[in-house]
């Protein structure tokens, strides 16, 4: 999918992320914790839209199941679907301004939140209020500097 | 197959788990002197405590067995254990999961008890070569049988998603329990081992227009603060 040199920043880019998926936060803070994988692979699928494949952001979306001990499947369909839904808008999204574009990102990881907490709930628990919107809030937050970052890291590495 | 593919989990909890191997070691190494005497004399009074309840416990332990004898049932055994340290802690804020650094290498098998130095902490539901995944009893889809240590009344104490609340289920209004009350677990699931501290009684609510009494406790174990845990070896004929 990518040249080999190009391959190792991205997997390096996925283990990162992976990691702050699972650092420990106190109780509280795990509530708005952002899906940082997810911001990956939704500026991933703005950039190159044209290499982006749903089979590898399923297998992503099931290591992390795998890491952080949640039903299989449970980001791995998230993550498809906001994945699918940047793939049909990237033309028009790619014009926004940063905050704009946060605005969409809020929307696009409330969908994988909404997805998540009916697994949830599926498998027998009932989670209260809307909380479980509060990580979309911080990914939106967060957009802007992680887009700045990733472009940094990518016009460095050279990878396209 | 779970079990399985959960092993790659195993290496991103070593890696978050190093700041906080960071700082334990550096409390570790710069200490001053005056602070480990003053650890060092703490340490060998609580030893001198336990050791003067452990003295009344061998003689106790025995006339317990010589009971038992007499009523013909089947002797108490000591429990084998493992040290284990956490690791990890789930980053849903819905479940209530650790990770610890015991897996299948050590013999550390699904069902089997985790405690603290306090009580009972919960239960390894996923186990993995070389950590496993403990859910803990305040998890919401967890439940375990207990009694009241005071005088044997049974009830099951149900996780409910609050790190530091348990509550008991189906407990009659006329119930004798009550505030303060310490419930221990009781061993009829055939999962927990019989007699540990599991959480004491913080509040009994009785409305008599409702069919049971609202019961809160609080777990004996310090779920959100114990790094060092230990695993109970003696259940293994439970699921594996």
């Amino acid at each position: 999918m990518f040249g080999s040199a190009d391959r190792w920043v991205v997997i390096g880019a996925v283990l990162v992320a992976l990691l702050l998926a699972v650092y420990p936060l106190p109780l509280d803070w795990r509530w708005g914790r952002p899906a940082f994988l997810l911001l990956l692979v939704i500026y991933w699928s703005l950039i190159v839209p044209g290499r982006t494949s749903l089979t590898l952001v399923w297998c992503l979306g099931l290591v992390q199941d795998l890491i952080t001990g949640t039903p299989l499947g449970q980001h791995a369909l998230g993550m498809v679907i906001v994945t699918y839904i940047c793939l049909q808008s990237y033309q028009r999204v790619c014009n926004y301004g940063l905050w704009q574009q946060a605005c969409w990102v809020f929307v696009l990881v409330g969908i994988s939140q909404l997805t998540a907490n009916w697994v949830y709930t599926m498998s027998g628990g009932n989670a209260p209020g809307l909380y479980f919107l509060l990580p979309a809030f911080t990914s939106a937050l967060l957009w802007p500097f992680c887009y700045r970052l990733l472009e940094h890291l990518r016009h460095r590495f050279a990878v396209s | 197959m779970r079990a399985q593919l959960g092993t790659v989990a195993t290496p991103f909890y070593w890696v978050t788990n190093i700041p906080q191997r960071l700082e334990d070691w550096g409390q570790d190494t710069f200490r001053s002197r005056a602070n480990l005497q003053a650890e060092n004399e703490a340490l060998r009074t609580e030893l001198l405590i336990h050791q003067r309840r452990l003295q009344q416990m061998a003689a106790l332990a025995a006339e317990n067995v010589r009971l038992r004898r007499l009523l013909n049932s089947s002797d108490m055994l000591q429990d084998k254990v493992l040290i284990s340290e956490l690791i990890g802690i789930s980053p849903d804020p819905l479940t209530h999961t650790v990770m610890i650094d015991r897996g299948r290498r050590d013999g550390v098998y699904r069902g089997q008890a985790v405690l603290d130095a306090f009580g009972l902490m919960g239960q390894v539901v996923e186990v993995h070569s070389n950590s496993s995944r403990v859910l803990l009893i305040t998890d919401s889809s967890h439940a375990l049988p207990v009694q009241v240590n005071r005088n044997g009344v049974r009830a099951i104490a149900e996780g409910t998603g609050n790190l530091n609340q348990l509550r008991l289920r189906h407990v009659s209004n006329t119930t004798d329990i009550r505030a303060g009350d310490v419930l221990v677990s009781s061993g009829l699931g055939g999962r927990y081992p019989v007699g540990y501290p599991v959480a004491q009684v913080e509040e009994v609510v009785r409305d008599p227009g409702q069919s049971f009494a609202t019961v809160i406790a609080s777990p004996k174990a310090r779920l959100d603060r114990s790094r060092h845990v230990l695993l109970v070896f003696g259940n293994e004929d439970g699921d594996n």
